[in-house]
């Protein structure tokens, strides 16, 4: 097969399974942390406030691994490196 | 399609090209520059005070009540550096409704200049708050023996930073661009509102997370010697992935 069809067939597969496999293990995360937030603002009302900051910065946190996923995929489609050089071989 | 704004180049000045993320950070700089300006220029103490007074006060107040309660202390040493971080990326996420505008903080040149100044930052108010030798001193603990640790996790958390922002904006405008393209009559509005729901959050995480790096670094030696009573909120959160 021809590098460049291998490297985009291998390109879209990579790109949807990392965020098909990166983004529900962080949703199954982020999941998790609010259920227990939710469960201590039940029980604590009072501490509202501080729970739920500290639940914005941890969600914060758990996200940016989905969303590192996120721009490997978006790389990997929109401005791959190896298809760019192989392209510029092919056109040159 | 482009996944950052720094693909748009408007015209070039010599060498350096006037890139689409140069010019609208200058909008936004003359937008929050300009609106001070013209607020502050009149300012009043009496009964009668004028809307945009008000405007900013209550702003100014909301950012200081955030800012004391991470850090318990003197909230208006931060406020200056964490209530810029926070006006300007909110101001260039906010403004991402209005047609044409291209965020900012969609490029990672922008967050990655950002981030560098947190980077910057935290040893410069560390070493403003304990000293050169109590701040140096802050890499070794808990033991000498996480000292490469503590300067991987000084690198990391700068990236991750600014990945961070680029990532979540960016997908903004992948999403209302990909929903164009698929269904172009209603969803993309609904995807434009969760953008602005995400954008407002993530100025919010930015300057926070900033905060707590800051003051992370700048007050492990106040506990050195009065042992565990002064708790604190904002600095047990520290070296994240």
């Amino acid at each position: 097969m021809e590098s460049l069809e291998l490297i985009g067939m291998i390109s879209i597969i990579v790109a949807g399974a990392t965020v098909g496999i990166g983004a529900p293990i962080t949703a199954i995360g982020e999941g998790w942390a609010v259920s227990r937030a939710m469960g201590a603002l039940a029980q604590q009302p009072d501490a509202a406030p501080v729970i739920s900051r500290t639940l914005f910065i941890g969600l914060a946190m758990t996200e940016s691994s989905a969303i590192y996923c996120f721009v490997v995929s978006m790389i990997l489609i929109f401005a791959n490196p190896f298809w760019n050089h192989f392209l510029g071989l092919a056109g040159g | 399609m482009t996944i950052t704004p720094d693909a748009i180049v408007f015209w070039k000045l010599g060498p350096f090209p006037i890139s689409a993320t140069l010019v609208f950070t200058w909008a936004v700089m003359v937008l929050l520059a300009g609106g001070s300006w013209l607020v502050t220029r009149k300012l009043t103490g009496g009964t009668s005070v004028s809307r945009g007074q008000l405007l900013l006060e209550i702003v100014l107040n909301t950012i200081r009540g955030q800012i004391r309660d991470v850090v318990d202390t003197d909230a208006d040493r931060y406020l200056p550096f964490i209530g810029t971080l926070f006006l300007f990326i909110l101001v260039s996420n906010i403004l991402v409704v209005v047609p044409g505008f291209q965020a900012p903080t969609g490029s990672l040149s922008t967050t990655t200049a950002l981030a560098l100044c947190v980077f910057v930052a935290v040893p410069v108010f560390g070493i403003m708050n304990q000293g050169l030798r109590g701040y140096l001193k802050t890499y070794l603990q808990p033991t000498w023996l996480m000292l490469p640790f503590n300067i991987l996790s000084e690198l990391t958390r700068t990236v991750s930073l600014s990945i961070r922002l680029f990532g979540n904006m960016m997908s903004g405008t992948m999403i209302a661009a990909i929903a164009l393209a698929i269904a172009p009559l209603f969803f993309p509005t609904i995807m434009n509102v969760l953008g602005l729901l995400i954008g407002v959050i993530q100025a919010y995480i930015f300057s926070v997370l900033a905060l707590v790096y800051i003051v992370s670094a700048a007050r492990v030696h106040e506990e050195q010697p009065g042992g565990t009573h002064n708790d604190n909120k904002g600095g047990s959160i520290r070296g994240e992935p």
